[in-house]
């Protein structure tokens, strides 16, 4: 796909592809069958365009590449200005990956409105992806808030139990959190002159220092992003409506969940948090860390003794994002590599382990681990499937989450060497609740008479869960592919803080 | 300096009454063509058969306001003051003129399979719509408190006449009755307002106030007819603590009335607040509005967390969104007048939206405006919960509607101002709104559909009323700028460019 003229058009096209492809659906008539066609072609389509993004991207280069710059709205000036680093690559990638799976994973579980849900996973899918492409403040707040709504609306109209209730409890925690980021943006939008929604143009203003009354506002400004991204993350204490959601969701939404809505949350303090406010980062940075800390053996500690399997991989979310949010605030080259490897290991192998939940559930229609046992002799594939993808979520070396873990470790040990020791133990844990889990599930005898019965996956399940397995294993082999990417834009991001260093260090 | 309104008995007694050129009839156009149309109506009425008239006026009447519609662009063309000079056609003038006018129309739309629903006799209704409109349009282009007064007079006894128009329904009538005595009470207060501002300044055309005022004239009785006048006013706007009656009115009157009436008198009472506070340079207000904003959107937020009819619910919410609007008013004026024009625009929009779907779901004798009614209606009548639901989130401000660049240019110009508690309020109130607004749309979309509760296809009236609204709700959100260039405009023709913008008296 070599199309050098497609590079200033290709994120817009990558964007607005799902969107249009859900109000396309709008005209399909109501034949499930149709709609879920087209809706994986869509989302495929979505997809191989989206691959151009890494095959095309200047890898040593550190700025944002493929950028469009129009204007769209005069007052405010605001602009449709999109542009991607090695950060936000990935995390595009990640989403156009994990769409064309959630369509496939939801083939028979979506019975009634199925035109409705696959027109609401793909409007979500291009808010996602336009979360991670926008350069301009508000379009990135207009894509955040709209990836708000589908979700909702994903979990309350396709969920099961207490759905209603896990929807609301999403909408609001989420809402009120991006309400006191809207508040920062107006400010920032306020105060910079020329009035200016523009990230980059935001960043030369405060590094310039010539933002009025920055100095005063930036620890509110840095709060008010916090709140919306650490909701969104979740950090320990704001993570109470992830298990609700998670739980009640239906696969596809607990998939793109935790596959790519938490991470929109890491992505905002590493884009937002982190560097444009540098020195409230690292004034802030040992109550985070120290909550990101919380977040990983309290998640760990809490996923252990869940007795509904969805709920320990929703637990096990939290631990694992702590070690993103850990990561990201050691402020060192390994922490930040590391960080984004987790964000992408984590959204490939819990949304794995969320599909195989789905999978278990179509066919017993409970999470609960007690319900389960010896389930490897009736599914066999469907255990091995199990195995590869728990094994990648443990992180076990050769696996893409061993990378991660073991990037952030090193960076938090370099960083505050008491962290990373306490931070080590999470790794342990996170090999005890979920081996624990695949035993009591998989091995032993049948314990429950209908289980012996369950078939084992089909053919388009098959489909669904290969790729991951595939992904798991390639990014633990050869992380290097991904990394080289990375590294140069995390480097921008901690110039701010090596000279911060440089300067103490001649003081 | 004598009005010019005193001029006229004395020149009649000369003799030499010369009648006024023909460019100052084109400059009140619209409302000479609603006056003729309402006439029309009026006289067509009692030809046809009381039973079947209902469609016959109401084409009648859509003709009118269409006709209206067309003769504001007409008025556009010749700016100017008129008659002399108690009207003046400018910029501002011509916005709330299309603005009341398409409100009209969109209500005459929505009215149109009502009336037969409901089995009401049309009679006058259409014909008093347009009357009401004439009022509305007088109010934002006289530029003369007494005549000021008599458009308000015109629009409010049409708009009590219309509220009780469900002449079965005991509700409809108290709605009526008390609309009626607590609307000429405010008004008294207003024509109180206008009597002191004359002791004042000796005059009651708004220029010359402006000029006595800006010349420092004007005292203590300034103060207390500017208070006065904000009574009145701000009964017809519904903001606290004058918004009492918002509730059992809205609760009794018919849906298509209540849509109109929440946002065609409203947003002419703004542009008089916009005249008589803004442009008069009118002192001491700055504090009575800051409060009654912050009252609105908290009482009104609050209020509307609790309500089960859906009638009651938009009331609530009104007064909440007519807190928002006074919050700009409180920002300085050269900022706060253009946002001001943008929400009522945008309100208008949604709001009325808002309420030709509730006027079509309804049905007979509106049995069926309680939220429990709504339960499941996404599965019953997708089109009309999606369009409901659409403007639900731009009544939240969710991006891409009206309702968010509406909130949007508020909190800037309030931050801009400095006003950085009242911004805060709107805010936290935000958040509130977005519950009681989203309790809706769970309803719609995550509840079992009852099944008692019928559920009609959409006609063609109401569904081109809705796309209108829809259409007019997206344009704002996508494309703004336009709008916002035109509101600017005219605010800085009220505010005055020449003069200082620091004279925010009493701020």
């Amino acid at each position: 796909m070599n199309i050098p003229s497609l590079n200033p058009i290709i994120l817009t096209l990558v964007t607005f592809i799902p969107a249009l492809g859900g109000v396309l659906v709008l005209f399909i008539p109501r034949r499930d069958r149709d709609i879920k066609l087209f809706a994986l072609v869509i989302s495929l389509l979505t997809f191989v365009v989206s691959v151009h993004l890494p095959v095309h991207l200047h890898r040593n280069l550190a700025g944002f590449q493929f950028e469009v710059d129009k204007p769209w709205i005069a007052s405010p000036n605001i602009h449709y200005h999109m542009g991607i680093d090695g950060i936000s690559v990935w995390l595009v990638v990640l989403t156009t990956f994990l769409t064309p799976l959630c369509v496939l994973i939801s083939w028979k579980s979506i019975h009634e409105r199925v035109k409705e849900f696959f027109i609401l996973l793909l409007l979500l899918e291009t808010a996602l992806i336009g979360v991670f492409t926008s350069l301009d403040l508000f379009l990135f707040y207009f894509f955040w808030e709209g990836t708000l709504i589908p979700m909702a609306l994903l979990i309350g109209m396709y969920g099961h139990g207490r759905k209603v209730y896990a929807a609301v409890k999403y909408f609001l925690f989420t809402m009120i959190g991006s309400m006191f980021m809207l508040a920062a943006i107006i400010w920032l939008y306020t105060h910079t002159s020329p009035n200016s929604f523009d990230f980059a143009e935001i960043q030369r203003q405060i590094h310039a220092g010539t933002i009025p009354g920055f100095s005063t506002a930036a620890p509110w400004l840095f709060l008010g992003f916090f709140i919306a991204f650490a909701v969104k993350v979740p950090l320990f204490p704001l993570h109470t409506w992830l298990p609700d959601a998670h739980v009640e969701a239906p696969t596809a939404g607990s998939v793109l969940l935790a596959g790519v809505l938490l991470k929109m949350g890491t992505y905002g303090l590493l884009r937002f948090n982190i560097s444009l406010f540098p020195e409230e980062a690292r004034r802030n940075a040992p109550w985070i860390m120290t909550l990101a800390l919380i977040g990983i053996i309290y998640g760990a500690l809490v996923a252990m003794v869940q007795p509904n399997m969805k709920k320990l991989i929703a637990y096990s979310s939290v631990s694992h994002l702590g070690f993103v949010v850990l990561g990201l605030f050691s402020f060192t080259t390994m922490g930040l590599n590391g960080a984004m490897f987790v964000m992408l290991s984590h959204g490939v192998a819990t949304g794995g382990l969320f599909m195989l939940a789905g999978i278990i559930y179509e066919r017993r229609h409970t999470y609960e681990i007690a319900e389960f046992g010896g389930l490897a002799t009736p599914m066999p594939k469907y255990a091995t499937f199990f195995l590869v993808t728990m094994l990648a979520s443990v992180g076990l070396p050769l696996m893409n989450g061993f990378i991660g873990e073991f990037l952030v470790l090193s960076g938090a040990f370099q960083a505050r060497p008491v962290y990373g020791i306490l931070a080590a133990t999470g790794v342990i844990w996170s090999a005890c609740y979920l081996l624990w889990m695949y035993q009591r599930v998989f091995y032993g005898k049948v314990t429950h008479e209908v289980n012996g019965a369950l078939p084992d996956i089909d053919l388009r399940e098959r489909w669904a869960l290969a790729p991951i397995a595939v992904a798991a294993l390639v990014m633990g082999v050869a992380p290097i592919m991904w990394l080289n990417a990375i590294e140069p834009a995390v480097q921008t991001a901690l110039a701010p803080f090596a000279q911060q260093l440089a300067k103490v260090v001649s003081q | 300096m004598m009005t010019a309104l005193a001029h006229i008995p004395a020149l009649l007694a000369q003799g030499s009454f010369v009648a006024p050129p023909l460019e100052d009839y084109l400059r009140v156009l619209p409302e000479l063509v609603l006056s003729i149309f309402g006439m029309i109506v009026m006289v067509i009425d009692p030809l046809l058969d009381p039973e079947r008239n209902q469609k016959p006026l109401g084409l009648i009447g859509l003709v009118g306001a269409l006709a209206a519609l067309a003769s504001a662009l007409v008025m556009a063309g010749h700016p100017g003051t008129a008659f002399s000079g108690v009207v003046q056609v400018d910029n501002f003038a011509i916005f709330f003129h299309i603005v009341v006018i398409a409100i009209a129309v969109v209500g005459i739309l929505s009215s149109y399979e009502y009336m037969a629903v409901q089995r009401i006799r049309a009679g006058e209704y259409y014909g008093l719509i347009l009357f009401g409109t004439v009022g509305m349009c007088l109010m934002s282009s006289a530029i003369e408190l007494v005549l000021i007064f008599i458009a308000l007079e015109i629009s409010s006894i049409a708009t009590y006449v219309l509220a009780g128009f469900r002449r079965r329904d005991a509700a409809s009538s108290e709605s009526s009755l008390k609309y009626f005595l607590l609307g000429s009470f405010a008004t008294a207060f207003f024509l109180y307002g206008v009597a002191m501002m004359f002791g004042a300044t000796g005059s009651t055309s708004i220029p010359v106030i402006r000029a006595a005022l800006l010349g420092g004239n004007g005292g203590l009785l300034a103060y207390v007819a500017v208070a006065l006048m904000f009574v009145g006013l701000g009964f017809k706007v519904a903001s606290a603590p004058f918004h009492v009656w918002t509730p059992d009115v809205y609760e009794g009157a018919p849906a298509p009335i209540v849509g109109l009436m929440s946002t065609g008198p409203k947003a002419a009472a703004f542009a008089v607040l916009l005249r008589v506070l803004v442009e008069t340079r009118a002192p001491g207000w700055f504090w009575m509005l800051w409060v009654s904003a912050a009252l609105s959107m908290t009482i009104g937020n609050l209020g509307a967390l609790v309500q089960d009819n859906v009638k009651r619910l938009l009331a609530y919410s009104s007064i909440a969104h007519a807190g928002y609007v006074l919050a700009a008013f409180a920002a300085k004026p050269a900022l706060g007048a253009s946002p001001v024009m943008f929400y009522t625009a945008a309100y208008a929009a949604m709001n009325v939206g808002a309420f030709v779907v509730v006027s079509h779901f309804a049905n007979q004798g509106e049995r069926y405006v309680t939220l429990e009614d709504y339960a499941g209606l996404g599965r019953r009548s997708p089109a009309l919960a999606a369009t409901f639901t659409f403007f639900l989130m731009s009544l939240i401000g969710i991006p891409i509607t009206g309702g968010f660049f509406a909130k949007f240019y508020v909190l800037n110009s309030d931050l801009k101002s400095g006003l950085v508690g009242l911004a805060i309020i709107l805010v936290l109130n935000s958040a509130i709104g977005a519950y009681y607004y989203l309790r809706i749309i769970v309803m719609m979309y995550m509840r079992e559909p009852r099944g008692d509760v019928p559920v009609t296809p959409i006609p063609a009236a109401a569904a081109i009323a809705l796309a209108a609204c829809v259409a007019a709700t997206l344009a704002l959100g996508l494309f703004p700028g336009r709008v916002l260039d035109y509101t600017s405009q005219s605010a800085e023709q009220i505010v005055g460019l020449n003069t200082p913008t620091n004279s925010t008296v009493g701020q």
